[in-house]
């Protein structure tokens, strides 16, 4: 087996990195910081790889380009910032509808509007949520640091071809541009998955919507011996429209059903000193960068404090939230917006009166300190 | 191979309404590619929404039925990633040129090869007749009830400008000519435009007196001349048809193959 390559690299390139290990066979993006790097190194390594990349005229345009390559059998992804992640939106709702494989960065800036590009925030969770029109199911994940942001991008990679829809990279600006060191494991290290392809002989009635019984639906690349159709419309097991009640009912279950069916497979988290904790934070992305070097200070001083961070955020792993914070005092949500994860959280716990906020929305990344503050306030102590 | 065995007839007859073009273009196009005597699985066909975009469901190729005005850039990714598809884009004047202007302009800036055909009937059929960027100053549509004070585009000319390597008008009127210039078109490596002139008799027609269907395609028969006619010298009300640009330049997917050639040299 190779050895392992270890790097110093910003957050969009640890990315890259991880993207090209999953197997990326083609991006189409648009510029936008602070995500811009990941097209810049894509550009650059995918032609490398014999894959494509394209700049399109917009980020509409970007998510529809790579729709229609994964169609053709190709992983494939882009990458963006609010403003073009609210541009992404209808691509996103068809990607769902026709079950898509794509992946799908956000790295976090400031908002609403062009809001603060060059800084830090935590404000598109329900974005990416509820950001499509229609009801859906979605999958978001995020990490705190470029080795775990490896692994969720591959692992982004790997449940966009085992559900055949596309999942959401949420990082966020800090994460994005910050250096720090990256071990690219060997390959093989991590298990990649490869698409399910119909083992139907041509000319043998296939069906690209027909689940199988474990829910998954073996596709077939354009160009191949299957000729069907693909739509936004509500469709039949062939793909044509259909407004047919019962397939309309069945369909939307469906898109539903296999996200929320497979919640906990999805569910990722790391806890510390989450045992014996009187106060727990909840916290995710680069914010829990600043709770964790607050629970090790404070542990060190033998107060029970521990953290539960978050890299499934949809779907929302709450049974764990509530399975971790149960016997704690107080909870409290640790992230850069107006308290978005916060609400999530509150409708996880039993007592919801326990969980409060420390937050951040100037565009500084939350500190130990603005989080001690708060913690202050929460035990009585006064600021 | 014979034209109806590229359709899927289980799915006629087709929700289109009578007396419009649409069907017509669905013709001249399977003739064309039965012609170039493809086969089907390698043909893929791009569509957005709208009325012209069913013309997808219909055609026994890979379909891709897409978002409004959005085509192109899907079709963009089916390319790009597979360049060996033969890849059509029919769109209608509303879906390629309003909501899907910007793709539209771009896709034929990269030249990269894909045949647009412009389904132009001038109107918004499936939300009930509204007016598009082509109906035109002075015509009448549900939203323009005191007259249209929108001018409209010249696609031929902005196809040009945007750096179409082929770009062509027929009619509906015209069916052989449609053929043959599809036809054209799709054998182009390049991007291609064929804009269509077609009838919509259900909302254009009726809205500006045109007559019915029959009326319609006389009227596309009595105002259209072949380029650089003498009619078109006494009457420059006249539009032209034919193929007005075909020229050679570097396609896109080619040109790409060239950059993964210079990114793994030496490597």
């Amino acid at each position: 087996m190779e050895e392992p390559t270890t790097r110093f690299v910003q957050g969009n390139e640890a990315c890259v990195e991880a993207a090209l290990y999953a197997g990326l066979e083609f991006f189409a993006g648009y510029p936008i910081t602070p995500s811009t790097e990941v097209a810049e190194h894509l550009a650059i390594r995918l032609p490398q790889a014999g894959g494509r990349f394209i700049q399109m005229e917009d980020e509409i345009a970007s998510i529809c380009a790579i729709v229609g390559a994964s169609l053709t059998g190709h992983k494939v992804m882009t990458a963006t910032s609010g403003p073009g992640f609210s541009l992404m939106q209808e691509g996103l709702g068809y990607a769902v509808m026709a079950e898509i494989p794509c992946v799908i960065v956000n790295v976090q800036r400031g908002g609403p509007s062009t809001g603060n590009p060059t800084h830090v925030s935590q404000g598109d969770v329900f974005q990416a949520r509820w950001g499509t029109h229609g009801d859906h199911a979605i999958v978001a994940m995020t990490a705190s640091n470029h080795q775990d942001l490896f692994d969720v991008t591959v692992e982004a990679f790997n449940i966009a071809e085992t559900f055949r829809t596309p999942v959401i990279l949420l990082f966020d600006e800090v994460i994005g541009h910050m250096r720090e060191k990256l071990v690219i494991p060997p390959a093989g290290k991590i298990p990649l998955v490869e698409r399910l392809r119909t083992s139907v002989k041509g000319g043998v009635d296939y069906h690209p919507y027909l689940p199988r019984e474990d829910g998954r639906l073996p596709m077939s690349d354009f160009g191949g011996e299957h000729r069907y159709n693909v739509t936004g419309l509500f469709h039949d097991m062939w793909g044509f429209p259909s407004n047919n009640p019962q397939v309309v009912h069945g369909l939307l279950r469906h898109l539903v059903d296999k996200i929320q069916n497979n919640a906990n497979r999805m569910a990722r988290y790391k806890e510390y000193y989450l045992k014996d904790a009187r106060t727990i934070l909840v916290s995710y992305g680069s914010s829990a960068r600043s709770a964790l070097h607050v629970v090790k200070n404070r542990r060190a001083r033998g107060e029970r404090l521990g953290l539960l961070e978050l890299q499934t955020l949809w779907p929302f792993p709450e049974h764990i939230v509530r399975e971790k914070c149960e016997t704690a005092q107080n909870v409290v949500v640790v992230e850069m917006n107006m308290g978005q994860v916060l609400q999530l959280v509150k409708q996880a716990v039993d007592d919801p009166d326990k969980v409060f906020l420390a937050n951040r929305v100037d565009g500084g990344l939350i500190t130990p300190t603005d989080i001690r503050n708060i913690l202050r306030l929460i035990q009585g102590k006064g600021v | 191979m014979a034209v109806k065995d590229y359709l899927r007839e289980r799915f006629f007859p087709h929700m289109w309404c009578p007396g419009c073009g649409h069907g017509t273009v669905l013709n001249g196009l399977l003739r064309a590619v039965e012609k170039l005597g493809m086969s089907k699985n390698e043909m893929v066909m791009v569509s957005g929404i709208g009325c012209s975009s069913r013309i997808s469901g219909y055609v026994d190729f890979h379909t891709l039925h897409t978002l409004h005005g959005r085509a192109l850039a899907f079709a963009t990714g089916v390319k790009l990633s597979k360049p060996e598809l033969t890849v059509l884009v029919p769109m209608g004047d509303g879906d390629a040129l309003a909501i899907g202007g910007n793709h539209f302009i771009h896709a034929a800036r990269r030249n990269i090869d894909i045949t647009a055909l412009v389904m132009n009937n001038r109107i918004y059929g499936m939300t009930g007749g509204q007016f598009s960027p082509m109906s035109g100053y002075g015509t009448s549509a549900t939203t323009a009830p005191y007259s249209n004070i929108d001018h409209s585009f010249d696609v031929v000319e902005l196809s040009k400008a945007a750096g179409a390597t082929f770009v062509a008008r027929t009619t509906a009127y015209h069916v052989q000519n449609m053929a043959d210039i599809i036809r054209k078109a799709i054998l182009h490596e390049g991007f291609s435009v064929v804009e269509v002139l077609t009838q919509c008799p259900t909302y254009f027609g009726r809205k500006n007196r045109m007559g019915g269907a029959v009326e319609m395609v006389k009227w596309l028969k009595d105002n259209t001349t072949p380029i650089g006619s003498k009619a078109k010298q006494e009457n420059p009300e006249l539009i032209e048809r034919g193929v007005f640009v075909q020229k050679e330049l570097p396609e896109y997917c080619n040109e790409y193959n060239k950059v993964i050639e210079r990114a793994t040299k030496g490597r």
